[in-house]
C-alpha cells in the first residue's frame, strides 16, 4: 500500500498477527495493570510477574489495533527477563524514540503524549531496541502515536506500583 | 419536491477542490463535522470585514448591525427547527453544552435524591456524562431504554421505564446506529407519565426536517458544525415558560439586569443564558448554513440521504459480505450513518488504509462507549453522508474495503 509501508512494517504485522506472550497470569502473584486509551477505546491488561528484581514473566490481554497489538507484543518480548532497571531504560528509550521525533515534526504539543518525559540522557539510546526499532515509522502519522505508546505507558504504571512510587 | 444535485452542491464546498494524498477527497465523516459551503465562509469573513462589534452594547452604527446579524440568526434558527419565538432559542457552544446548561439549570433546580432520569443505551457521551455526573453529585435513578439487536429502541417495557420519571433524554437520531428514534410518540409517552422531554437533536437537525413544536419535546439541542454551520456554535430550545423558570447556567456579562454589591438580577430569556460575548461570527456562519439547508429543502435532503444509504447498504454487502454492518437493515429506518467493523481488521487500521485512498472514515467509539459495549465491540468503522456525498463516494469507499483487505488479511 503506498505511502503506508512505514507504518504497517512486516514485522509489525507479523507480530499484530502472531502476538507474543498473550494471555492472563495469576494474580496474585504477577501485578495486573490496565490502560485505556480513550480517544478510540483501545485497552491493553498487563500482568506483571516479578522474581527479585526481575520481570520474571509478562502477559497481556485486550484489544486494540495492529499498531498497539504489535508494540504491546514488542514490548512484552523485549521487558521479559530484564531487572526493573533496564525495563526502565527500555520504556525511556521506546518513548524517546517517539518524542525525538515529535519534536522534529512541528513541535505540536497536542500530538504528544502526556506520558512523555523530555529526551533522555545519552546513556538510554545504548538500550537495544530491537524489533521495536520497526515502530519508528509511527512518529510520521502522530495520531497512531498514542496506539503504540499505550502498553509502554500501562507498563511504566505497573512497574511503578511494583516499586511502590505514589501514583501521580 | 427539489431534488437534490450532489455534484452542484460539491462545487459550493471549497474543500473539494483540494486533492488528499494526490486523490480526490471522499469525505464519509459528516457526523463527526460537516464541511462548509462558501456562502458559510463567506458570510463569516463579510461579518468581520465589514460589520465586526460587541453586541447589546454600542449605540454606533456597526455595533447595532453586529448586534441585528446576530439577532437575526436566532431568529433563523428559530424558524428552522419550528419554534414559536426566537426567544426560545439560546446560543450555546455546541449542543454538548446545550445539555450541560439543561442539566446544570433544570436539573439542579429540579432534580432531588432518587428522582429518575431516562436515557437510553445508544446515546452519546454528551447525553450520558451531565446525567451520570448529577448520579454522582445528588443520587439521582438513571434508567435506559436497550437497544435491540437490530439498533432499534425496545420500547416493550417503556411505560414501566417511564413511570415515575421526571426527564427523558434521547437523541433523535443515532450518531452510531442511524437509527431515527420515533421522538414524537417517545414525547408523548412520556408527557403521559409527566416527565419532561429533552432531545438532543445532533444528528437530525442537519439531515432532516425539524419541528420542535410539532415533536412536542421539552428541550431539544443542535450543533453548528454538523450541519455546515461554524465549529463554536449551537442551540438549545426550550419552551419559554421552562426558560423563564429555570436559574442561569454560566453568569457574567450579558446575561444580568442589574448588578449590585450585594446581588444581581437577570436578564430576559434567552440573553439570560448567554453569559459573555458570544460567539457572533459564528451566528452569522449558522445562519448562513441554516439558509442553505432551507434553500435544499429539508425533505429533499432526507430523500437524498435514504437512497445513499439504501445504496451504500446494498454496495456493502454485495461488494464485502464479511463485513458487519451494525444497525437496522433498512435506510427507511436509518440516517446517513452506517457502522462497520471488517473482518479482524481493527477500525484504526481500516480508517488508516482508507485514507490513503481519499476516503475519510472515523473510527472508533463514536463517543458512545455504553453502546459499543452493547453491540459487543471495542470499536467500529463510521462512514456518514451529507448533502454533497454520492454513489461515487460510496463506490470509492467500497474499492479501498479491498485494499485493507489485501493489507491486513491473515
Ligand atoms: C448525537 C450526538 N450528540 C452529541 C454530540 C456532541 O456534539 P458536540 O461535540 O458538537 O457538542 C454528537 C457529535 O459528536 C452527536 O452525534
Amino acid at each position: 500500500m503506498p505511502g503506508l509501508e512505514d507504518l504497517y512494517r512486516e514485522i509489525i504485522l507479523d507480530h499484530y498477527r502472531n502476538p507474543r506472550n498473550r494471555g492472563e497470569l495469576p494474580t496474585p502473584p504477577a501485578y495486573a495493570e490496565t490502560g485505556f486509551n480513550p480517544l478510540c477505546g483501545d485497552e491493553i491488561t498487563l500482568y506483571v510477574q516479578m522474581e527479585g528484581d526481575r520481570v520474571a514473566d509478562i502477559r497481556l490481554t485486550g484489544q486494540g489495533c495492529s499498531i498497539s497489538q504489535s508494540s504491546a507484543s514488542m514490548m512484552s518480548t523485549a521487558v521479559k527477563g530484564k531487572s526493573l532497571a533496564e525495563a526502565r531504560a527500555t520504556i525511556r528509550r521506546f518513548k524517546s524514540m517517539m518524542s525525538i521525533h515529535e519534536h522534529r515534526l512541528d513541535g505540536d504539543s497536542g500530538t504528544s503524549d502526556a506520558g512523555f518525559e523530555p529526551d533522555e540522557p545519552a546513556a538510554e539510546a545504548e538500550v537495544s531496541l530491537g524489533d521495536l526499532e520497526a515502530l519508528q515509522g509511527v512518529v510520521k502519522f502522530p495520531v497512531r502515536i498514542k496506539c503504540a505508546t499505550l502498553s509502554w505507558n500501562t507498563l511504566a504504571q505497573a512497574l511503578d506500583h511494583l516499586e511502590g512510587v505514589p501514583a501521580s | 419536491m427539489a431534488v437534490i444535485d450532489p455534484v452542484a452542491i460539491k462545487k459550493d464546498f471549497p474543500i473539494f477542490e483540494r486533492p488528499v494524498h494526490g486523490k480526490r477527497l471522499v469525505y464519509l465523516d459528516s457526523a463527526s463535522s460537516s464541511q462548509k459551503p462558501r456562502s458559510v465562509i463567506e458570510a463569516m469573513n463579510c461579518y468581520y470585514e465589514t460589520t465586526h462589534a460587541n453586541v447589546h452594547r454600542g449605540v454606533y452604527e456597526i455595533a447595532e448591525r453586529a448586534t441585528r446579524r446576530y439577532e437575526a440568526a436566532r431568529a433563523s434558527v428559530a424558524r428552522f427547527i419550528g419554534a414559536a419565538s426566537p426567544a426560545e432559542v439560546v446560543f450555546t457552544k455546541n449542543v454538548t453544552e446545550a445539555i450541560n446548561l439543561v442539566a446544570y439549570s433544570w436539573g439542579r433546580a429540579n432534580l432531588r435524591a432518587g428522582d429518575v432520569v431516562v436515557l437510553t443505551e445508544m446515546e452519546h457521551h454528551a447525553n450520558l456524562v451531565p446525567w451520570l455526573a448529577l448520579k454522582a453529585e445528588r443520587g439521582i435513578e438513571l434508567r435506559y431504554i436497550p437497544v435491540t439487536d437490530d439498533g432499534l429502541l425496545d420500547l416493550g417495557r417503556l411505560d414501566e421505564t417511564l413511570d415515575g420519571a421526571k426527564l427523558l433524554c434521547v437523541a433523535s437520531v443515532s450518531n452510531v446506529l442511524g437509527t431515527i428514534n420515533p421522538v414524537t410518540e417517545l414525547a408523548a409517552a412520556a408527557h403521559a407519565a409527566g416527565a419532561l422531554v429533552l432531545v438532543d437533536g445532533a444528528q437530525q437537525a442537519p439531515h432532516m426536517p425539524t419541528d420542535v413544536s410539532a415533536t412536542g419535546c421539552d428541550f431539544f439541542g443542535l450543533t453548528g458544525h454538523k450541519m455546515l454551520g461554524p465549529t463554536g456554535i449551537g442551540a438549545l430550545w426550550a419552551r419559554r415558560e421552562l426558560l423563564e423558570a429555570m436559574p442561569p447556567f454560566l453568569c457574567g456579562g450579558e446575561m444580568i439586569r442589574d448588578v449590585r454589591l450585594d446581588g444581581f438580577s437577570t436578564n430576559d430569556v434567552p440573553w439570560k443564558f448567554e453569559a459573555g460575548t458570544p460567539p457572533i461570527a459564528e451566528a452569522v456562519g449558522l445562519d448562513a448554513a441554516v439558509a442553505y439547508l432551507h434553500g435544499l429543502g429539508m425533505e429533499a435532503v432526507r430523500q437524498h440521504e435514504r437512497s445513499l444509504t439504501a445504496y451504500a447498504l446494498a454496495a456493502l454487502r454485495e461488494a464485502h459480505p464479511d463485513l458487519v454492518i451494525h444497525g437496522h437493515p433498512s435506510a427507511d429506518r436509518r440516517g446517513g450513518v452506517i457502522s462497520f467493523v471488517y473482518k479482524d481488521v481493527h477500525p484504526h487500521d481500516l480508517s488508516q488504509v482508507l485514507d490513503q485512498a481519499g476516503v475519510c472514515v472515523r473510527a472508533g467509539h463514536h463517543c458512545a462507549k455504553p453502546l459499543m459495549r452493547r453491540l459487543g465491540v471495542g470499536a467500529t468503522a463510521r462512514a456518514s453522508f451529507s448533502v454533497y456525498n454520492d454513489e461515487s463516494d460510496v463506490d470509492a469507499l467500497v474499492a479501498a474495503l479491498a485494499d485493507a483487505d489485501q493489507l491486513f488479511s491473515l
